[in-house]
């Protein structure tokens, strides 16, 4: 991976992009190709849904053909650019007022569709029936409320990492998100809307109504409205926001005079909700009654959700509905009263997308045709808003977005994605090593790096075309968007989930994308690719002649030095279990090797071939992955074949391993510099299992460093990098170029050296 | 036994958040000799309260209540059944100040949070020295004393025959025998749940401050009015179907996919979001609305509560339910729907005397 920081840099602007509200062609986008149209209609908000084909140009490799020998010493392979159709989900969000304008535009978009109905969900479809019909000339097709919900819930979970949270208003990040589980049941459902249901989902189409309540989203409106006399929901949760429920709530310790001891009752705990009213004959205070009633709904459905969760043994308990989408207040009495009733044995769960659930559920329903199950899809950071606090104590910029349109897109990927079969515990895996959400100073500095680093994205993107003279146009626009993007960030750190270097990273990618350049590295790739080639045999030679121990630490010295070109900074690394590594390299060969490899150009062919090469030779069979799509100047799985052949033309040990299938290149399924091991390609964990893989190696920042530095393995593992960047050299406690080289054996599987193995 | 027993007078007494419950026990078989020795301060005491039925602007003496020719300790008499406001407590001492109550040297036992509260009053207003007790303590041995003592006349404890159908649901006597498990439900201003065991092996399930005191103090602020009677009243002649949005104003019927009936009450309060509605109702459907709000949620507090525990019989108490026939009938018949027939609603008499009772017998037979 490449990083490009500039450290040195001056001027950074933290100004404030105001202009939120965007045209209906930048949110209803692809309606040329959409097809499939779905609409969840709520008291306040519309949600619509449909599918569109995106074409989007690609980057493709291909192998000349060598027989023809003019071009053999020129180039290795040939990139060019095709149009790719993939699918995406569109999901955007807006007020009710605004679903006649929105009706309009998307008749007069909608141009090519053999669409005849539209699947409706929520309590408000049935009001805009007609006019939904007449507009759109389609066929009102009601799904049922809860099926869609669950549908939906089951979708997100599944397919979005760092979809469910914890809420906690006082931390240094209130948002708290929660890994993938790779198994999403059994679950129950809160859904807070005028009334309470309370659902039991233990498989995708299982899911029971097992209880629910009327004191819901409707009593804290209703009651609220008349107690106070004030009409909005929102209003009455601001006013909730600034009021004090004791004055109207009889304690525990109006009663007791302090503490109830014995039952370990605090004081300050509400014995009587809107006790006090009952004999203080006095004015209560608007803000106090409305604090006093969201207390007394939030503490009951809390319990009465605790109640379920214990009788039915669950402890995933996810929170939504309209009392609850994203206000931070009813999250937080919500968090609370959960907290007090289980004793932290249950947390309350949020969802970022909870707002869309029912319009999901409902598109679903409609296209079972397409089987949308069976693939893996990705939120796509380009095109998504995000998660959004719509606090009214929250700044001004935030209520006025709330006020407009939230988009959520999702990318059809082409693989399948499931967890590495070779994690210790998947459901407590966690790819990222810092959270930017809750480390301000990391985040401060990662975004200004990213911010910095701009001005060379956009440089390269547009160099990567030179023969488009529209480029430079579209790689402002990419600029503009990725700023933006950069400034929400800042903002709300928490907008997509945990931030984090990878987050960034891929965030920048898809905006890349977004704006057709798919691969601005492409030509450097290729140009350092045929460059290293050309060293390819004087280096295994070299290593050929050295004796066995010195091989061994060349092989990684290479590996590394392939990253930097400096001097390479002498032993004990940073992190060095390297004697460690070579006591076990003079054990039994390993069955099987993963091998997640990193850039292209020198590091892959002079640095990851020969290791693979000696690992071959000793007997051990080897998996190269590489990523699916181009991201930064990774080596992707296209270049990588064409790589391959060509080493394997020039190596006889590389070519046996291709011809004895001991040698197997794979694709991991994912378009990242960083590495997620919980979404993996399907394949390639199905070879992981055959093969009975017994080592892991992951070498580079992106993919050692930023991501899976503490991801713990059922196997050996290897991780090597070599850290180019000062700030994070810094906080690993070394400077910059330092090596980290981490050797590990999980606990309770020692290798025959054990005794030499200590821990790191 | 009498040997051990205190000195008259006897007093258990338990303060509650909204209600000061008192029981006394009003000797009947006192000798000659006694009535030359009982010193004029008890006697006046005794005539005092045996002679009334009101105290003071808010005390009550509930004569219905009244157990007679009880034995206690050895002694025969009447048990009387007194109830105030707990924010007249002050005026309460103040009487005891002038009585010279302090100069009867009793014991005076008291559960209930304001025997905790209140203490240092009682110590310097009155002269008088508390013996406080916990009052989930008493409230269980009150309730099993009571049941065990009370024959003739109603029965202590009974249920709701028929409780899913309004015309044939009447009162009917029940025998608490073998009463183990039991979930006993206290409503009060807050409400506690209980799970009984035995008299000695009980635990707080949970609790909720949804109780008689939100209800009342829901019904002052949405209707003026001041009191629980009132606010019963004005429950009694409402129709909470104005103000609650029901499963059929959602759906036009039934829920059929998750088997709710189109009667049920989807959200309380649901029909007031809108501004019409919130004009069309009357503070008589407020408070029925609120009635019916509060007990629905005790109830299926409650019912999970029993499926937790999986205790089948469950008893309430409590001075919420004090002529609150709505809401008893509200309880069985949520208890009997919700549980298909599986649960048993149970009331008792003296429904929220238990704890003063159980603070006397403390005096009597210290545990």
């Amino acid at each position: 991976m490449a990083e490009c920081v500039r450290l040195d840099s001056s001027t950074s602007s933290h100004t404030m992009d105001k202009s939120i509200t965007l045209p209906p062609d930048e949110i209803f986008r692809n309606l040329e190709n959409a097809k499939r149209f779905a609409i969840d209609i709520g008291g306040s908000l519309t949600k619509l849904a449909y599918y569109s084909t995106v074409q989007h140009k690609v980057a493709k490799v291909r192998s000349f053909d060598h027989a023809t020998k003019v071009n053999r010493e020129l180039r290795l392979y040939e990139i060019s650019v095709q149009e790719e159709v993939t699918a995406r989900l569109h999901f955007i969000k807006f007020e009710n007022a605004y679903i006649e304008t929105c009706l309009d535009f998307i008749k007069d978009h909608l141009v090519n569709t053999d669409t005849k109905v539209i699947k409706a969900t929520g309590g408000g479809a049935h009001k805009f029936k007609e006019l939904i019909e007449r507009k759109l000339g389609l066929k009102v097709d009601k799904e049922d409320e809860m099926t869609c919900l669950i549908k939906g819930c089951n979708f997100v979970l599944r397919n979005i990492p760092h979809e469910a949270f914890v809420y906690a208003k006082h931390a240094d990040s209130e948002f708290r998100f929660q890994t993938t589980q790779p198994d999403i049941f059994p679950y129950l459902l809160v859904n807070i809307g005028s009334g309470v249901s309370i659902v039991k989902v233990e498989s995708e189409d299982k899911f029971e109504r097992i209880g629910g309540s009327s004191i819901g989203g409707g009593t804290f409106w209703g009651l609220g409205a008349l107690l106070t006399k004030t009409k909005r929901f929102d209003e009455l949760l601001q006013l909730a926001s600034k009021g004090q429920h004791t004055s109207v709530d009889m304690l525990v310790k109006d009663i007791y005079g302090g503490s109830y001891g014995s039952l370990g009752l605090t004081g300050d705990l509400i014995a009587s909700s809107f006790g006090k009213s009952a004999t203080a004959d006095k004015e209560f205070s608007k803000e106090d009654m409305a604090k006093s009633l969201l207390h007394m709904i939030s503490n009951d459905i809390g319990q009465l959700a605790c109640l379920y969760a214990k009788l039915h043994n669950l402890s995933r308990v996810y929170f939504g509905g309209f009392f609850i989408r994203g206000h931070p207040v009813t999250m937080h009495t919500i968090t609370y009263s959960i907290n007090f009733f289980t004793k932290g044995e249950v947390q309350a769960l949020f969802l970022r997308h909870e707002g869309y659930l029912g319009a999901i559920g409902a598109f679903l329903k409609g296209a079972e045709e397409d089987n949308p199950n069976q693939y893996s899809w990705g939120e796509n950071y380009a095109g998504s808003s995000g998660l959004m606090s719509v606090s009214p104590d929250m700044n001004p910029m935030q209520r006025a977005r709330s006020g407009t349109f939230d988009m959520l897109e999702m990318d059809r990927l082409e693989r399948q994605l499931v967890n590495l079969p070779l994690l210790q515990d998947p459901s407590s895996y966690i790819p990222d090593t810092m959270d930017l959400t809750e480390d301000a100073l990391a985040r401060e500095y990662w975004l200004y790096c990213f911010e910095e680093a701009l001005d060379g994205v956009v440089k390269r993107a547009v160099a990567s075309q030179p023969d488009m003279p529209e480029a430079a146009q579209r790689a402002e626009k990419f600029r503009q968007k990725y700023r933006h993007k950069l400034q929400t960030l800042r903002q709300q750190p928490f907008a997509y989930g945990s931030l984090t270097v990878r987050s960034l990273l891929d965030t920048r990618e898809h905006c890349l994308n977004e704006f057709n350049f798919p691969d601005p590295y492409s030509k450097i790739k290729q140009k350092e690719n045929d460059m290293a080639l050309k060293y390819y045999q004087k280096a295994v030679k070299s290593l050929e002649e050295l004796s066995w121990e010195q091989r061994q630490f060349a092989l990684v010295r290479v590996e590394l030095m392939a990253f930097i070109s400096c001097e390479h900074p002498e032993r004990p690394w940073l992190v060095d279990s390297y004697d460690q590594w070579f006591e076990r390299l003079k054990g039994p060969p390993h069955k099987c090797a993963l091998f997640f490899v990193d850039n292209s150009g020198v590091d892959i062919i002079l640095g990851v071939m020969p290791f693979v090469r000696e690992l071959l030779s000793r007997g051990t069979e080897v998996v190269l992955a590489s990523n699916s799509g181009p991201a930064l100047n990774d080596v992707t799985n296209g270049e990588l074949q064409i790589l391959t052949e060509r080493i394997a033309a020039m190596d006889p040990v590389i070519q046996a391993g291709l011809r004895e299938d001991r040698l197997m290149l794979v694709q991991s399924g994912s378009s990242s510099p960083c590495l997620d091991l919980s979404r993996l390609d399907k394949v390639l964990a199905m070879v992981v299992r055959e093969r009975q893989t017994d080592l892991v190696i992951i070498e580079g920042m992106g993919r050692a460093i930023h991501t899976n530095y503490y991801a713990m393995l059922s196997c050996e593992s290897l991780k090597m990098a070599v850290i180019k960047n000062s700030w994070l050299a810094d906080r690993l406690g070394g400077k910059l170029f330092s090596v980290v080289f981490k050797y590990e054996v999980p606990a309770g599987k020692p290798s025959q050296h054990s005794a030499a193995l200590s821990p790191l | 036994i009498s040997v051990r027993c205190s000195a008259f007078p006897w007093f258990g007494m338990d303060i509650g958040g909204t209600l000061v419950k008192l029981v006394y026990f009003e000797p009947k078989d006192i000798t000659a000799e006694e009535e030359q020795e009982e010193v004029e301060n008890l006697k006046s005491i005794r005539r005092y309260l045996t002679s009334n039925t009101a105290y003071g602007k808010t005390g009550i003496r509930d004569v219905h209540l009244e157990l007679q020719d009880l034995t206690l300790c050895g002694r025969t008499g009447n048990l009387h059944f007194i109830r105030f406001p707990t924010h007249d407590l002050p005026a309460f001492l103040q009487m005891g100040r002038n009585k010279h109550f302090s100069s009867l040297h009793t014991t005076l036992c008291a559960t209930g949070g304001g025997a905790y509260k209140f203490e240092s009053d009682f110590r310097t207003m009155a002269d008088l020295q508390l013996h406080k007790l916990d009052e989930l303590d008493c409230l269980i041995r009150g309730v099993l004393y009571i049941d065990s003592v009370v024959s003739g006349g109603p029965s202590e404890c009974y249920y709701f025959e028929n409780p899913t159908d309004p015309d044939r649901c009447i009162q009917k006597p029940y025998t608490l025998e073998n009463p183990y498990p039991l979930l006993l439900v206290n409503i009060g201003s807050g409400v506690s749940i209980l799970a009984v065991y035995s008299e000695s092996n009980y635990k707080r399930v949970t609790g909720t401050s949804l109780g008689g005191g939100t209800f009342l103090g829901l019904c002052c602020l949405l209707t003026g009015c001041s009191t629980f009677e009132e606010a019963l009243e004005m429950a009694s002649q409402g129709e909470s179907t104005r103000v609650d949005k029901l499963v059929r104003d959602i759906y036009g019927g039934d829920y059929e996919r998750f088997g709710l009936p189109g009667w049920a009450v989807a959200s309380s309060f649901g029909n007031m979001m809108s501004k019409e509605k919130r004009e069309s109702v009357s503070k008589e459907d407020l408070a029925r609305a609120t009635l019916v709000t509060i007990t629905n949620n005790i109830g299926s507090i409650t019912r999970m509560c029993a499926l937790n525990e999986n205790i089948e019989r469950v008893v309430f108490v409590g001075n919420f339910l004090r002529v609150n026939t709505l809401s008893m009938k509200l309880l069985a018949y949520a208890m009997d729907y919700w549980s298909k027939g599986q649960l048993k609603a149970l009331f008792l008499q003296h429904e929220g005397y238990f704890g003063a009772v159980g603070a006397l017998l403390e005096l009597l037979h210290p545990s």
